[in-house]
């Protein structure tokens, strides 16, 4: 690391040790997963630089922000509008949740049969590792899956700025005023905050940056359906975890840049792997950072990775915003359009889902869907199951992989992957 | 030429080696132990070969030391079926630490699988801590508990508490052959669950192979419970190995 970065960390109130030792971790897992990969692209170096500052140059960056008086906001769910933060001059960051840490004091406060992911971000706040959430003026929760709802309750003994979103649960009328309804009180939550008031100039700023992001992932997708393969599921992966906490501008840039870097890969025939190499399609609950087991698995037995069909993914990002409204009312409206699409689990019935991923395994080509289910996260593991039948029905093999952050399944989990490349092959 | 494959397991290592015609010309078996690597080299002096590939959980260690190719058990343990039992679409699977259900096309192409989660639950290994703990020989666990009179229900299917419920029933006086026929019941029930997950009860034959398929308990019920024949091949411990040397000698080929 270039700059030492402990005084800022210590002053943040981290635990110096413990992030030291998460660091350690971290450092050496992403030299073994990514840097070891062959025939990377050469714009992945950005992501290689993000990623050994993860918690320090964007962490300064965040507090420089906060120095020069501008409000960060922390969250955990693709259904906080980012929108509406940029609007009230905030910034929005993705909270840490993708690794397991403290799990000894964390089973103090929740039941053991709770997600990795729930468990993980209870983790980062009791081992006092993520400056990302010490830096947050306000942390989002949100009423999505009954673990969450309820863990929340416990996080906010734990964290004074601890705001809840309520989320509708049927695509219905009501549900959709219930979503406008709370995306009012978050504008009115965001303005209290940060002491600016939302115009339709703002709004409309706000909704263009984050269009112009999702752009750049739509066309680093799109880039995907490519044979060979342009680029690695894992660094596409990649791509899609910093999406959720770069700023904005710059990692939109720094994406058109890999794909303008992919299309000239693709106009010469070449490729991040072989042609005929087996595509894989992955399906399920989100993979935060630095969750990259499954991904490391499938393309270490062979296969390669053509999409993700996660909130850390297609389901996350895909849909514009339409910018054109006249009135911040209108582009609320437009907003509440845009993030009422997100076909996430926590919906009954949420038949849009395996539409998607039908349409994605066609669009991507893949030979095979793997489903990604985290242990104990109930709506996708139901979901799962109509899922591989939906699959099978269209002639697509689909193998449901149940797994957590620990990795004492990698074995099981790699005969499983293995077998499933072999059926392909 | 010959082929040889290397089924190294969680509790013992199969070797074979096949011709040419794809005939089994040897076959040797050894305990896994703690260093299977060293056991593994024991065996490969006592048989000419070609060529190897290797299989089971231990297939990448030997990987690393003796670079062979390798491929899944699943893989492995379907080739070996289709061969010798060309008209089987089901296998049933059960090693030492886990079980596994095989669907395969008419072409003997993998087309569907399962496996058992990250426990010993319903495995070998299973098995064998029971008979321990009820004084049976692991090779005679299944011919005491077929001579069982009545049945009685084990609910544990976790091999610790499995244990407890084993303890009392003893406790309570219970015969040791009805506990152990409860035991078998409760291995078969998940089997067949496994079974069913993939292949409908009239899709004909079922190949039943790894260690336990040596046990004659745990084939009549389940072909009682599914209604289908199950058939066992002559070594089924062997399959794996056999299906690892036939992949050897079809990629060289």
């Amino acid at each position: 690391m270039a700059e030492d970065y402990r005084p800022m960390w210590k002053e943040m109130g981290l635990n110096l040790e413990a992030h030291d030792q998460l660091l350690g971790v971290l450092g050496q897992a992403y030299t073994d997963v990514f840097l070891a990969q062959k025939n990377r692209p050469d714009t992945m170096a950005y992501f290689d630089f993000v990623m050994s500052e993860v918690h320090g140059l964007r962490i300064k960056e965040l507090l420089d922000e906060k120095a020069a008086g501008r409000k960060i906001i922390g969250s955990y769910c693709v259904f906080v509008p980012e929108e509406i933060a940029l609007a009230a001059g905030a910034t929005l960051v993705g909270l840490c949740s993708g690794a397991d840490f403290a799990m000894e004091e964390v089973e103090k406060l929740l039941p053991r049969n709770t997600c990795a992911l729930i468990k993980s971000a209870f983790g980062f706040k009791i081992g006092k590792v993520c400056p990302y959430l010490e830096s947050a003026d306000m942390v989002v929760g949100e009423n999505t899956c009954d673990g969450k709802k309820k863990a929340y309750e416990t996080l906010g003994h734990m964290i004074d700025n601890l705001y809840v979103m309520d989320l509708p649960q049927v695509k219905s009328a009501n549900g959709r005023a219930l979503l406008k309804a709370e995306y009012l009180r978050f504008k009115e939550a965001v303005e209290e905050l940060t002491g600016v008031s939302i115009t339709k100039e703002s709004l409309r700023e706000g909704i263009r940056v984050v269009n112009a992001k999702r752009k750049a992932m739509h066309r680093l997708l799109a880039l995907r359906k490519a044979d060979p393969a342009p680029i690695s599921g894992l660094d596409a992966l990649l791509a899609n975890q910093v999406f959720f906490y770069d700023n904005p501008a710059r990692f939109t840039e720094s994406v058109n840049k890999i794909c303008d870097e992919l299309e000239q890969r693709i106009a010469k025939g070449e490729g991040g792997f072989k042609v005929k190499t087996p595509r894989i399609l992955i399906s399920g609950c989100p993979q935060a950072v630095p969750n990259w087991k499954l991904p490391m698995i499938v393309e270490a037995s062979g296969g390669v990775i053509v999409g993700e069909e996660s909130c850390v993914g297609e389901r996350g990002t895909r849909n514009l915003t339409d910018d054109s409204g006249e009135t911040v009312d209108e582009m609320i409206e437009a907003l509440v359009d845009r993030y009422f699409q997100v076909d996430c689990a926590i919906f009954t019935p949420n038949t849009e889902r395996l539409d998607h991923v039908k349409e994605m395994a066609q669009m991507y080509k893949a030979d095979g869907v793997i489903h990604y289910g985290l242990q104990f996260c109930q709506p996708y593991l139901m979901e799962a199951i109509p899922v591989e039948k939906s699959m099978e029905e269209n002639g697509i093999p689909c193998l449901r992989i149940e797994t957590d952050y620990s990795m004492e399944d990698m074995g099981q989990l790699k005969t499983r992957v293995e077998a499933f490349i072999e059926q392909l092959s | 030429m010959r082929y040889a494959g290397i089924d190294i397991g969680s509790r013992t290592i199969e070797l074979v080696v096949v011709d040419e015609a794809g005939d089994m010309v040897a076959s040797l078996q050894a305990d896994t132990g703690f260093d299977p690597i060293s056991e593994a080299k024991k065996m490969l002096e006592q048989v000419e070969y070609d060529q190897i590939l290797a299989t089971g959980y231990g297939r990448n260690l030997f990987e690393l030391s003796f670079d062979a190719p390798t491929v899944t058990e699943i893989k492995a343990h379907a080739t070996g079926v289709a061969r010798l039992f060309p008209d089987a679409r089901a296998i049933l699977d059960i090693g030492g630490q886990d079980s596994k259900a095989i669907v395969l096309f008419d072409t003997g192409k993998v087309k569907k699988f399962e496996m058992n989660d990250r426990c010993a639950a319903g495995t070998g290994k299973f098995l064998e801590i029971m008979a321990r703990s009820l004084g049976f020989d692991i090779d005679n666990f299944g011919a005491e508990a077929l001579l069982a009179e009545k049945e009685i229900n084990i609910s544990s299917m976790c091999t610790v508490f499995a244990e407890s419920e084993v303890t009392s029933l003893i406790a309570k006086g219970e015969s040791r052959r009805e506990i152990a026929r409860g035991l078998h019941d409760s291995v078969v029930r998940r089997a067949v669950g496994m079974i069913r997950r993939v292949s409908a009860d009239g899709d004909g034959d079922i190949v039943f192979t790894g260690g336990v398929a040596r046990n004659s308990c745990m084939v009549a019920l389940l072909s009682e419970k599914l209604g289908r024949t199950v058939l066992v091949p002559d070594d089924p411990q062997s399959i794996g190995a056999y299906g690892a040397a036939l992949i050897a000698r079809q990629t060289l080929q």
